[in-house]
């Protein structure tokens, strides 16, 4: 049986630095009223704020400097993007770019398409959405039936992606789709693309979500053309890139982190002496926030050293969400909750959030089921 | 230096492998197998001097860790840190099994008498205190902590058992001791309690390790339905959950364990202790679940892990005592204290070897 290893990893002053650093900044910004700490920070668009980040050069921090990055390691990065999460800082807008289409480019894009738009990202200025998932084809990502095929110069993309977040405000969505008809291999014949959104050729409507808001849409692409520089990595290869994310995409603070506005209001309306079995309470919450740090910490060290930890990433994202997801189940239960999102209250409003929004965490960025089956393979079961 | 590291615990593993002391013998106590242990210098390990040799005090407490994979039924960890605090305080150190007695409640007290000092009170579920060649102490007294080390064989001990028959004995403490037999406790070092709880978390971290092995080999072995039950997705996931609380649990225990000469570890013994407990159940009732009627005989070895599980959770401070440690500390700096409370506390303490 493989056991899981999280070797330990001390952060370098450089990265403690930073942090302090990254921690000025965002009070100032609080102090100005540029930020309110308990929205949901990685849910929160704020093109300005991103473009501040930008010329602050927190966006793609590890990239080479030539593309507009800052080549930092992916501790300093780490440190950056938990302390924007902690103080509820609205990175949403420049979030999935940085974490993770920004890296698959520089690793797998062509030269053109790493000068036109990388820079561009590590200004805050430019914005991508993610568009892997289908109507009939969600978690079995290899049924997807987008297809691309070649035209004079590119490629022509036909087909519906959906959950598509932001990609009504986004400058480009990176689409998986079949260049090849399926055969016995089905990781086969995928490729992703570069789609230049706000065009005709792409159309982008609205999902709400069970609260009203509008984050995720439907992306119809109806002849769209995508340059033959848009194509990344090898025709075919698509596959081996998607899977090749996911160690940035689930192993993240963002992944502990989306109700941690809400623990901060609870440990406030709990006042500074609650009583013996409140305190245990909270106390167990924080033994499981500090475990996940060191958790992830360790993956950024693994990632840092070139590894591809998309096991461990799995385990942090399972046991990250379910921690994300019990703090408002626990908070609802220590304070007198009258939930509801525009209570005037920062608990009651962090916790109807929190409530409201938990169900997708266990969802977006691979199913909890799914994690399991891929640990459970790690494992040695399947 | 991480080469030095992997052949002294390699080393440990096959000798811990071989000695197969799982059951704590009815027949009194194991010379031969602890002589063993004493061949590869493992009671001193812990001790400043042997640093020099250039293990980190991490990678000696990592014994512990193999102990509870395979669930040895002697003091180890208990000597180990017990020999480390005498050498501290200048007290001789030994080859022979010491144990730590400290609860989460205090029972005993030191008085000052004219020249000399009077320990009192109740020692309770001292582990193996029986065999103890001698019992470490911490004891509050009006001149501060003192570290106390007193013979075993003096004191009266009423035997008990935890839930895996290992040793936990009660003895009423009434002494006379002397200025050198109780040396201030060593400025800077965690307390005894911490230092229980710390290699407690490491142990069940290890007996967590050893019964996902079990449970996992023994779902690809046993078929039900025409097939091994492992490929039964039940089954899969209930693993993948353990295999989480085992990561969970093994870093944090890890990260206390390198931290001990920082200046924040009651911080993070208190994250791990907490922690590793809660898992330690949940992984116990997993590999039970998996293994159906069989885990459940005394002949399946499942139960050596197991029990320890549900008795090393308690022991040392159980999850609730450590988490209202650590729920105190989070009120007390307020909801925007939190995240500079915790960020300060992980960053700073690193090992300071
Ligand atoms: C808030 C939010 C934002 C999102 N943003 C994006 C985005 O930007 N881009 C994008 O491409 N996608 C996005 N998604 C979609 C997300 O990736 C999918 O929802 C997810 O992959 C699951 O697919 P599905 O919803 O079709 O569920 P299904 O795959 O139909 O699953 C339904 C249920 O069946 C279970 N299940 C499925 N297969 C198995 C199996 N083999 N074994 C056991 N159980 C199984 C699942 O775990 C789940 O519980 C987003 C989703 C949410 C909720």
């Amino acid at each position: 049986m493989q056991a899981f290893r999280f070797d330990p990893v001390a952060l370098p002053e450089s990265a403690r630095q930073l942090r302090r650093e990254v921690r000025d900044f965002l009070a100032e910004q609080i102090s100005k009223g540029g930020i309110t700490p308990h929205r949901n920070s990685w849910g929160s668009y704020d093109a300005d704020f991103s473009a501040l980040c930008g010329e602050r050069g927190y966006i793609g921090m590890r990239w080479p400097k030539r593309y507009g990055g800052h080549e930092k390691s992916a501790l300093e990065r780490y440190v950056v993007t938990e302390e924007m999460l902690a103080a509820g800082a609205p990175v949403g807008a420049h979030w999935v770019a940085d974490r993770q289409s920004g890296a698959n480019i520089l690793a797998h894009g062509s030269e053109q398409a790493k000068q036109e738009i990388l820079p561009e990202i590590a200004a805050g200025q430019c914005f991508f959405a993610i568009g892997m998932s289908e109507p009939n084809s969600g978690s079995d990502l290899a049924a997807a039936t987008t297809r691309a095929e070649p035209t004079e110069g590119g490629w022509l993309i036909n087909g519906t992606k959906i959950w598509t977040s932001s990609a009504h405000r986004a400058h480009y969505l990176i689409a998986l789709a079949r260049t090849a008809a399926k055969t016995e291999d089905r990781h086969a014949g995928l490729t992703q693309f570069i789609v230049k959104l706000g065009g005709d050729d792409v159309k982008v409507r609205p999902i709400y979500n069970l609260y009203g808001g509008h984050d995720f849409n439907e992306v119809v692409f109806d002849n769209t053309f995508v340059p033959a520089h848009r194509v990344i990595g090898k025709e075919g290869d698509g596959w081996r890139m998607v899977t090749g994310e996911l160690a940035f995409e689930r192993s993240g603070p963002d992944r502990f982190l989306s109700t941690f506005q809400l623990l901060r209001q609870l440990i406030d309306a709990l006042g500074e002496q609650p009583d013996r079995r409140d305190r245990a309470a909270l106390g167990r919450l924080v033994a499981h926030l500090a475990t996940l740090r060191t958790m992830s910490t360790s993956v950024a060290g693994m990632l840092e050293r070139g590894e591809s930890p998309n096991l461990e990433a799995a385990l942090v994202k399972d046991i990250g969400t379910t921690f994300e997801q019990e703090i408002p189940e626990i908070a609802r239960l220590l304070v007198e909750a009258r939930p509801g999102l525009e209570r005037g209250d920062p608990f009651n409003e962090a916790l109807a959030r929190a409530v409201l929004t938990s169900p997708s965490f266990t969802i977006r960025g691979g199913t909890r089921e799914i994690l399991r089956g891929i640990i459970a393979k790690g494992l040695g079961l399947r | 230096m991480s080469e030095l590291k992997d052949i002294f615990l390699s080393t440990c593993d096959r000798l811990l492998g071989e000695l197969n002391t799982t059951d704590a013998d009815d027949h009194g106590w194991p010379r031969a197998a602890w002589q063993r242990l004493v061949e590869l210098g493992l009671p001193a390990a812990l001790t400043p001097q042997h640093g020099d040799d250039g293990l980190s005090v991490a990678d000696a407490l990592a014994v512990s860790e193999l102990c509870g994979y395979h669930t040895l039924a002697l003091p180890l960890p208990e000597t180990l840190v017990a020999n480390r605090l005498l050498a501290l305080a200048g007290l001789p150190i030994g080859d022979q099994p010491l144990t730590l007695a400290a609860t989460a409640g205090e029972t005993v007290r030191l008085d000052r008498e004219q020249d000399h000092w009077r320990l009192h009170g109740e020692l309770s579920a001292v582990p193996w205190g029986r065999h103890a060649d001698a019992v470490v102490l911490q004891v509050e007294s009006d001149q501060g902590s003192r570290l106390v080390r007193i013979a075993g064989a003096g004191l009266a001990w009423r035997a008990a058992t935890n839930l895996a028959d290992d040793p936990r004995d009660d003895a009423s403490v009434d002494l006379r001791v002397e200025d050198s037999q109780c040396p201030p406790f060593p400025a800077g070092s965690p307390s005894l309690l911490e230092w229980g709880a710390l290699i407690r978390a490491l142990q069940m971290s290890g007996a967590m390790r050893k019964t996902l092995k079990l449970a996992v080999d023994y779902a690809n072995e046993r078929v039900q339905f025409g097939r091994p039950i492992a490929r039964f997705q039940a089954i899969q996931h209930q693993l993948a959950v353990a295999a989480g609380q085992l990561a969970a649990a093994t870093a944090a225990a890890e990260d206390a364990a390198r931290r001990t000469d920082g200046r924040d570890h009651g911080f993070s013994i208190a994250v791990a202790k907490a922690r590793v407990g809660e898992a330690a159940g949940l992984v116990a009732a997993i590999g039970h679940q998996v293994h159906g009627a069989m885990g459940y005989t005394r002949e399946h070895t499942l139960h050596h892990g197991t029990r320890r599980l549900w008795s090393w959770r308690d022991e040392y401070g159980n999850e609730s005592f450590w988490q209202t440690r650590l729920g105190t500390l989070a009120a007390s700096g307020g909801g925007d204290g939190l995240w500079a409370t915790l960020t300060a506390l992980q960053d700073s303490s690193e090992e300071q070897q």
